[in-house]
């Protein structure tokens, strides 16, 4: 190779980044428009651009769990999604999930409640996306045993082990039967 | 994560139009393998063609008494659909053994099929990898290699190149079942039998699959037999659940009394796509179910398989996860 081979011709213009796009998200019944590149991960876009902290970054790669929201109900990773393509969803995360009693004041939803009772975590880092997880599951009704609470809550990990309580406190509000002996 | 552009595709000739103009573009369905790639860098897509929006969305009867699974449903909607659940159970139990719930209400039935493997080398930029970037070599042959491949791995050169696995449960039932593979592209429809969707790696462990360039999967379609009274789908993992397989066996009997007339037997995690030996599950037919038949069909399963150190254990495993989920299949006590 030569030198004037070597040298690279100078750019014309520089690269370009992307178009912002225009993103609609109905997070916890409030219509929410955001400015966000393509990239923005759902997760970012709540704790970053609404500065709903609530949800966790864990791993952001889908294998903890602690970034559990609710997409039109479901359960889902908000770190393996990106905002854009959740335009015009509606998104609960856990800063939705209080609901007015019946004096009209904030009340904690039946698992926030149960969690505390049955002190289901020890340094709470989990536990937002394990209750939007186990919201999830009571609306998805497949639980019928104790252990299948324990198989359809195994994307949420708890780094502290306060499994034992976790499914207590689920147990207490979803009424399983008894695992079989 | 690299910069990208972004587009909503609004049908499937728009989709499949816009992946032609761009070769360097991807589809994105789920998005539960793409996007953790991408945060990686190990892919790098100019351009993100959105198809969630596509009409790909039911689970529709078929002519010919089976059903087809569009390729936008979530694996969670399959799993639990009634007559999934009813007719292909194998399937339900394949898909709910992978993943955990959170993913299987993102991942989709097409994009399971695209997913890539989980070999770390794969993930790891600051490692050789032949499947990441051809001719570098493989980590994997000499390195830690305890969830690696044991059959298949052989290349015409002579050299083994790559030893990852295709790391899905769903992929194993459809080996097993026979299904299909429904494809459009630039060229039009077609239609791609399971056995020849996923490939070994050859000298090529780059290329996963048998899609041409810029196809888009639309819909699997099951065959009318879903062996939906005798089946076994056994997955054997590190954890007891949210792992993938080291081993995993899809079995489906169809008998006359304790005769089997058909057998399918389909392994997942050793292979770099779905393990299937027809002329293998052939011994099977006419014989009486029992732990000895099932013994020897296991060893010709296993026959060529070559362990790499850490994964040796896989040989004896994987025999002795056949026996017992063809016996689970056989209701055998």
């Amino acid at each position: 190779m030569t030198l004037t081979e070597k040298a690279a011709p100078p750019m014309k213009q520089p690269p370009s980044l992307p178009a912002m796009h225009t993103v609609k998200l109905t997070v916890n019944g409030t219509e929410t428009e955001l400015q966000l590149a393509p990239w923005t991960s759902l997760l970012d876009a709540l704790r970053e651009y609404m500065h709903l902290t609530g949800t966790k970054k864990g791993c952001d790669h889908g294998q903890c769990g602690a970034c559990t929201v609710l997409v039109n109900g479901k359960r889902i990773n908000a770190c393996l999604t990106l905002a854009i393509m959740q335009d015009g969803n509606e998104i609960t995360t856990i800063e939705g999930l209080s609901q007015k009693d019946a004096d009209g004041k904030d009340g904690l939803h039946p698992i926030q409640q149960a969690f505390m009772d049955h002190d289901a975590f020890q340094c709470g880092y989990c536990t937002p996306g394990q209750i939007c997880s186990a919201v999830g599951m009571m609306n998805e009704g497949h639980v019928k045993t104790a252990d299948d609470i324990r198989e359809l809550m195994s994307g949420n990990i708890c780094r502290c082990g306060a499994y034992t309580n976790i499914v207590d406190a689920i147990q207490s509000v979803m009424n399983p039967q008894p695992d079989a002996a | 994560m690299n910069s990208f552009a972004y587009t909503r595709a609004d049908g499937v000739t728009h989709a499949v139009a816009e992946r032609a103009d761009e070769s360097t573009a991807a589809f994105i369905a789920g998005g539960t393998n793409l996007i953790d790639l991408m945060k990686e860098n190990v892919a790098r897509p100019t351009r993100l063609i959105d198809i969630n929006r596509l009409p790909l969305t039911t689970i529709t009867d078929t002519e010919n008494g089976g059903l087809r699974l569009g390729a936008l449903v979530t694996n969670a909607d399959t799993a639990y659909d009634d007559k999934v659940a009813k007719n292909y159970p194998l399937l339900a139990e394949a898909i709910l053994a992978g993943a955990s719930a959170q993913l299987r209400n993102m991942a989709t039935d097409g994009g399971n099929l695209m997913q890539r493997t989980r070999c770390y080398y794969f993930y790891d930029l600051a490692t050789p990898c032949n499947k990441r970037e051809p001719g570098s070599g493989c980590s994997a042959i000499n390195g830690y290699n305890r969830i690696h491949a044991i059959l298949g791995t052989g290349s015409p050169t002579g050299d083994v190149q790559c030893i990852a696995t295709h790391p899905s449960d769903m992929c194993v039932a459809l080996a097993a079942l026979e299904a299909t593979v429904q494809v459009t592209g630039p060229d039009g429809d077609r239609t791609i039998p399971f056995a020849e969707f996923h490939r070994l790696p050859g000298d090529t462990p780059q290329i996963d699959n048998t899609l041409e360039a810029g196809e888009l999967i639309t819909a699997i379609d099951l065959p009318a037999n879903g062996f939906s009274k005798n089946y076994a789908y056994l997955k054997l993992r590190d954890r007891a659940s949210y792992a993938f397989a080291l081993v995993s066996v899809a079995a489906a009997l169809e008998m006359e009394g304790e005769t089997i007339v058909d057998a399918r037997i389909a392994l997942g995690g050793v292979a770099h796509k779905p393990w299937r030996r027809p002329e293998v599950e052939a011994m099977l037919h006419g014989k009486s179910a029992s732990n000895d038949v099932f013994q020897t069909v296991a060893d010709a399963m296993l026959d060529g398989a070559q362990g790499y150190g850490h994964n040796t254990f896989k040989l004896e495993l994987a025999k002795r996860a056949i026996v017992r989920a063809l016996a689970q299949a056989a209701k055998l006590n």
